[in-house]
């Protein structure tokens, strides 16, 4: 049985003459372990459908079950305590809360959890441990790099041990080199078991993944297994993926 | 990391807004306070003076006839008879049932007498009771003994005596041991004996032309006591000396019902502060409240961190609020009344109140922006990202 079933999706902005079809009856499976990226240009889609995959965007139709919850049956609160226990956010531009310090962002989820103080704060020093980022908790976001931003997203996606990453485009605002250590940062929790969705623009990026969803217009158009990072390795020295 | 961290932290960050805020309730809070702190030191010096007042009962004998003077003016030398108070009958008022609450009680005989050729009143009197009954009396020289005599300012002036010198009543020499510093009463013309000394010159023994009462009036039933005055002394006529401080205690509860309405109208005006302030930070917030509920806050978390700020923001106001408004209220209080040795004293209900009231305006003109904090759609605030 598939870990994540996605059914007819369809998302719709608006009424009328107004009413942008987003995603136009999407339909796929994701098995347990999957790094999966969502490819397409801009407006194709690729954002509506993981708000939707994020449990944050009601479809206008269609199923979303994962691990057999049918998530938008879900109350408000309940979505949110799905979020919470199944998921994980990398946003674009890392969106860390400015006013705390980087290990406070890290324990931002558990902040509604109930767990003794100490314990949250250990969990989010092993996460800045797995991120490479265990000497700074103490710093603000302004006062680190971009891709220290990043890998503090990354660890407060982690924080709470989510068996499901959802990321957009968490290379989109970072340079090659950092590109490249936080995409082998996404690999290495791939690797241990985290599912993974990634929105991205980048060809580069999406060679990490094993498995390419392609979106145009709403519609899912491929969806291609890919060969992982010896892929990626080989499209990074040729400037290009096919 | 709590949620509490999280409010905390964000007041922390937005200093000025939380400032701002602070601001309103505290204005509101210490006003109130101020204005109500007035008015209770105010009611508090009322009933003070109520007491120090002296006789605030006077018990008369009962006539048929009208009086026949006028704004201390006499008319035509015209005498009236009138049947004098026996002194034994005033033990009655011990035995009435507000009779804890008689301070002292003055009886007074009244006559003419000459005195160097001049017609004087004599007014016999218990010097002891005359100590409650009129503290403002400064005597210059000692009270009188028994065959001693104290003179008002003006009959000293006008029958040009002083302490030590002689004067004949009724063929008795009396020695002045004293004057009286002027008043400005009506005691300023008579002269004074102890009221056995008086009777026995006036040939009144055991009767008395008028009694003066001291009622401890904290809240004391007045009206009450004149009628029960009245009905263990049938035979005279108790009258209650109460229409100024009836007065100053209406104008006090007219400026009681204004003091209420500018607090009222501070607290809605500071309720609005808050209202605004919250509702432009939670606009503002609209990205990291997406983060937040994208994390697994649910709404009722949102809600209670805008709560909770408010909250904090409040209880600092309530306290701040009052110590400045009872600060305020010692400080401006000699302007209003002055120096006159009225207190502000520290009232816990008041505080408690002050408290109570910034708490539930905080939070009250917080719910709605709590409630617009915790729909926003999480997909909008991170699409608009």
């Amino acid at each position: 049985m598939s870990y994540i079933r996605a059914e007819h999706l369809t998302k719709q902005y608006g009424s009328g003459d107004a009413a942008v079809m987003a995603i136009r009856g999407m339909s796929f499976e994701i098995q347990m372990g999957e790094f999966v990226a969502v490819m397409g240009e801009s407006g194709s889609g690729k954002s509506t459908l993981l708000s939707v995959l994020g449990a944050l965007n009601t479809p206008t139709a269609g199923n979303y079950v994962v691990d057999g919850l049918e998530v938008y049956d879900l109350g408000q609160d309940q979505r949110a305590d799905f979020r919470r226990e199944f998921l994980g956010f990398v946003f674009q531009s890392f969106h860390l809360v400015t006013y705390l310090t980087i290990l406070e962002n890290v324990m931002l989820p558990l902040a509604t959890v109930k767990m003794s103080s100490k314990k949250k704060r250990a969990l989010a020093e092993d996460a800045l441990l797995l991120v490479g980022l265990n000497g700074k908790s103490h710093r603000l976001p302004g006062q680190i790099s971009g891709g220290e931003q990043e890998r503090v997203a990354i660890a407060r996606a982690i924080v709470n041990e989510p068996p499901l990453l959802l990321a957009d485009e968490p290379s989109g605002n970072l340079d090659t080199k950092t590109s490249r250590e936080v995409m082998d940062l996404l690999q290495t929790l791939n690797e241990e078991g985290m599912t993974i969705v990634m929105v991205t623009h980048s060809p580069e990026c999406a060679g990490y993944a094993r498995r390419m969803l392609r979106i145009s217009d709403g519609v899912l158009v491929e969806d291609i297994p890919l060969n992982g990072k010896d892929r990626y390795l080989e499209c990074w020295s040729n400037g290009a993926v096919e | 990391m709590t949620l509490k961290d999280i409010a905390l932290r964000n007041l922390r960050r937005r200093k000025a807004k939380a400032a701002f805020v602070l601001a309103g309730l505290l204005i509101a809070v210490s006003t109130a306070v101020g204005l109500l702190g007035l008015i209770e030191a105010m009611n508090r010096d009322i009933q003070l003076k109520l007491e120090e007042y002296g006789a605030n009962i006077l018990i008369l004998p009962k006539t048929e006839n009208l009086s026949l003077t006028y704004g201390g003016l006499s008319l035509g030398g015209v005498s009236f008879e009138m049947q004098e108070i026996r002194q034994a009958d005033l033990g009655r008022v011990k035995s009435i049932k507000n009779a804890a609450n008689v301070a002292a009680m003055g009886p007074t005989v009244l006559g003419t007498v000459e005195v160097n050729d001049r017609k004087v009143l004599l007014a016999g009197v218990d010097f002891q009771a005359v100590k409650i009954l009129k503290p403002w009396w400064k005597v210059g020289g000692t009270v009188p003994s028994e065959y001693d005599v104290l003179l008002g300012a003006e009959a000293a002036r006008i029958l040009n005596l002083n302490a030590g010198d002689y004067l004949k009543i009724n063929g008795s020499k009396l020695q002045v041991s004293g004057v009286l510093a002027p008043t400005g009463s009506q005691d300023d013309q008579l002269v004074f004996t102890p009221l056995g000394t008086a009777q026995s010159l006036l040939n009144k023994q055991g009767l008395v032309s008028m009694v003066e009462v001291a009622a401890l009036c904290n809240a004391c039933p007045i009206e009450a006591m004149v009628s029960q005055i009245s009905r263990a002394l049938p035979s005279t006529k108790v009258m209650a000396i109460q229409q100024v401080v009836q007065g100053r205690m209406e104008t006090l509860a007219h400026f009681k019902k204004f003091s209420y309405g500018i607090s009222l109208v501070l607290v809605l005006v500071g309720s609005l502060v808050v209202l605004v302030t919250m509702m432009g930070s939670v606009r503002e917030r609209t990205a990291e409240i997406g983060i937040f509920r994208a994390m697994g806050f649910r709404r009722s978390h949102v809600m209670q961190i805008v709560l909770m700020e408010a909250g904090i923001l409040s209880a600092l106001a309530g306290i701040m609020g009052y110590l400045v408004g009872f600060g305020t209220t010692k400080a401006a209080l000699p302007f209003f009344t002055g120096s006159n040795g009225m207190e502000v004293i520290f009232d816990p209900i008041l505080a408690a109140g002050a408290f109570a009231v910034a708490v539930i305006m905080g939070l009250a003109s917080s719910i709605y922006p709590a409630l617009l904090a915790a729909r926003i759609d999480p997909a909008d605030a991170l699409r608009a990202l």
